[in-house]
């Protein structure tokens, strides 16, 4: 379910790490807590992100909510296919609704993220 | 076997637009009896109309049944208990309405010259008396037109003191069981917002303040009693925290039911706050408003409050425009006149007795139906709650029996639904608030409604999950509804 190459946030965003641009996006676990998710707001190319802070928001049928930036770092392509088509967050959060790529600025954040394995622990212990 | 033409009021009712019919009048006027004019020569062509495209034509009786029958679909508080947790849904007095029909109130008008509105603008300065009486503060603008509308002018006031004393600063702290226009009123008045968690208990957590507020924080928003219904005890201590820092403490008075009379927010600390005059002093609000939202401040910020103020000079009243530091108008003329003297009505009509013994029975309703319920519905927070309580749906949702079913669920019982998902603190929250308004009759029933329902979850929860079943239209596309919205009738 966690893939094992992403880390993770308490706040249920997870990145990937490719050399030095990361991929971000909200975890299966947020999306179920979520609900329907109506409309994702993100953050222009370009824009420079720090370290748990938000990055935009997004909306479903209950609240919206921030999501925040997992390391920090510059944003060098949003997901294009969100706006028309939001519900792919639901589908298919860690994989096609992708949020953004960034080029990391501070590489060493990572090590303050969890593993898949922690993520999964954390979650099932929070409910 | 008859065919009923209507089977009001369980049909549905078309759009006036599908009713139009070209030619249709709802008015008659008397034959011409002067020269006639001709509109495009005297005005010119490009000023004159022939109609007004996809308006809808029809009599007066159709637009009047149209209307009607629409009315007859709403739930109202005048139908029973409407337990919409946070939003205060208590009766309004008819008292309250027969004030303001009084002619010389109903009629008067903004641009009266003072001369001619001096009762008017009595009634005014008596609202602002009794609001600042009962809140403890100093001043009062009756100028914000809603809840919101007062957050974000006192959040101007408090950044208005602040730069004259040199520095506007840079952050608003709001915790995380906060109303969300409190982040969307800092953010507009160009602060940034830091979060701060609630404790285990769900109040302010004090020594993390502590550590929290420093030179850059302007102000900690907080309601109180928060979204949890709980007293935030330790609220001197954290405007001592913030005073300390040269910070203010502004204070949402959404949830004002549960302290008029007993605790005044001008006593424990607070600078600047506002009120919900549709909320706690029980003007109209089910359809949409208009509200007030006056806000009441501590002397320090009075030079800055909207222009005009109301002034005593010799034995009259006058609008007093020359203030320099005023933030400005932030509403037409003095406000929502006639949701003011609909307030004054309530309080005058109370006194400070009755204020005090609605806010006592507020809070005995809301304690009663957290005993009824307590051993149904899983209650995240034990504190004592005052005016509402906060369950979590925890139980039912192991049954696949979500908050948001509950309350469909209870549209089958005669019951306005509870709020659903609110505060955020909460997972699956049932937030219900039930006024002063009921009496043990009305509670009971409802107390009743709800057990049943939990029981619904357990032996039949399909049943639950799919109501309600006894309205027009059971469960309506939100999700359609909010990605594809359709905002305009087409023929």
């Amino acid at each position: 379910m966690y893939p094992e190459n992403f880390r993770y946030t308490k706040e249920h965003e997870w990145v990937l790490v490719e050399g030095d641009t990361g991929t971000v996006g909200i975890t299966d676990h947020a999306q179920q807590e979520l609900g329907d998710i109506v409309y994702v707001d993100l953050p222009k190319p370009g824009a420079r992100l720090e370290q748990g802070k938000s990055l935009g928001s997004v909306e479903s049928v209950k609240a919206v909510s921030d999501v925040y930036a997992p390391v920090s770092g510059e944003v060098l392509e949003i997901n294009p296919a969100l706006a028309d088509a939001p519900e792919t967050l639901n589908s298919d959060p860690h994989g096609a609704a992708w949020l953004v790529k960034l080029r990391l600025s501070a590489p060493a954040e990572v090590a303050n993220l969890m593993s898949a394995a922690d993520y999964q622990a954390y979650i099932g212990a929070e409910k | 076997m008859i065919t009923k033409v209507r089977n009001h009021p369980s049909q549905n009712e078309a759009l006036l637009f599908e009713r139009s019919s070209p030619g249709k009048k709802a008015y008659q006027l008397p034959a011409l009896d002067v020269p006639p004019v001709d509109a495009a020569e005297a005005l010119g062509a490009a000023n004159v109309r022939a109609g007004i495209e996809g308006f809808p034509e029809v009599s007066e009786v159709e637009a009047i049944r149209h209307f009607t029958r629409l009315s007859t679909w709403n739930y109202a508080i005048d139908h029973g208990m409407y337990p919409l947790g946070s939003c205060t849904m208590k009766y309004n007095p008819r008292i309250n309405e027969l004030v303001a029909r009084i002619d010389g109130l109903a009629w008067s008008h903004p641009y009266q010259p003072e001369a001619l509105a001096q009762g008017s603008m009595e009634v005014m300065a008596r609202v602002e008396a009794a609001l600042a009486e009962i809140t403890g503060m100093d001043a009062v603008t009756l100028q914000p037109a809603a809840g919101a509308h007062g957050e974000l002018t006192g959040i101007l006031l408090i950044r208005a003191l602040l730069e004259k004393r040199g520095n506007p600063r840079k952050k608003i702290l709001i915790p995380d069981s906060a109303h969300g226009t409190n982040p969307a009123t800092a953010a507009i008045a160009g602060y940034m917002v830091q979060n701060i968690k609630s404790s285990d208990t769900g109040v302010l957590d004090v020594s993390a303040l502590d550590q929290i507020v420093d030179r850059d924080v302007a102000a900690l928003m907080v309601t109180n009693p928060n979204t949890l219904g709980v007293f935030e005890h330790n609220i001197i201590q954290a405007a001592e925290i913030l005073h300390k820092k040269g910070a203010m403490l502004y204070m949402d008075g959404a949830n004002m039911n549960a302290l008029v009379g007993i605790a005044r927010p001008g006593d424990f600390g607070v600078d600047v706050m506002h009120l919900n005059l549709h909320k706690t002093f029980s003007t109209p609000h089910g359809g949409g408003g208009p509200g007030a939202g006056p806000v009441a401040v501590k002397k320090a910020f009075e030079p800055f409050l909207p222009a005009p103020r109301l002034k005593r000079s010799a034995r009259k009243w006058t609008w007093d425009y020359k203030r320099k530091h005023s933030i400005g108008r932030v509403k037409a003329f003095y406000g929502n006149f006639g949701v003011l003297v609909r307030a004054l009505a309530y309080i005058l009509a109370h006194g400070g007795e009755g204020l005090r013994n609605a806010t006592v029975d507020a809070v005995l309703n809301a304690v009663y139906i957290r005993k009824q319920l307590e051993p149904y519905f899983d209650l995240p927070y034990s504190s004592p709650n005052m005016h509402e309580v906060v369950f979590s749906d925890h139980r039912q949702a192991a049954l696949g029996v979500h908050t948001g079913d509950i309350a469909k669920r209870l549209i089958d019982y005669g019951f306005h639904p509870y709020t659903v998902s609110f505060p955020l603190i909460v997972h699956g929250a049932l937030m219900i608030e039930p006024t002063e308004t009921e009496g043990k009759l009305e509670l009971d029933e409802f107390v009743g409604a709800m057990i049943s329902i939990a029981k619904e979850a357990e032996t039949e929860p399909q049943l639950v999950k799919n109501a309600p079943y006894g309205t027009r239209t059971s469960r309506v596309d939100e999700v359609a509804a909010a990605r594809k919205p359709v905002l305009r009738w087409k023929p």
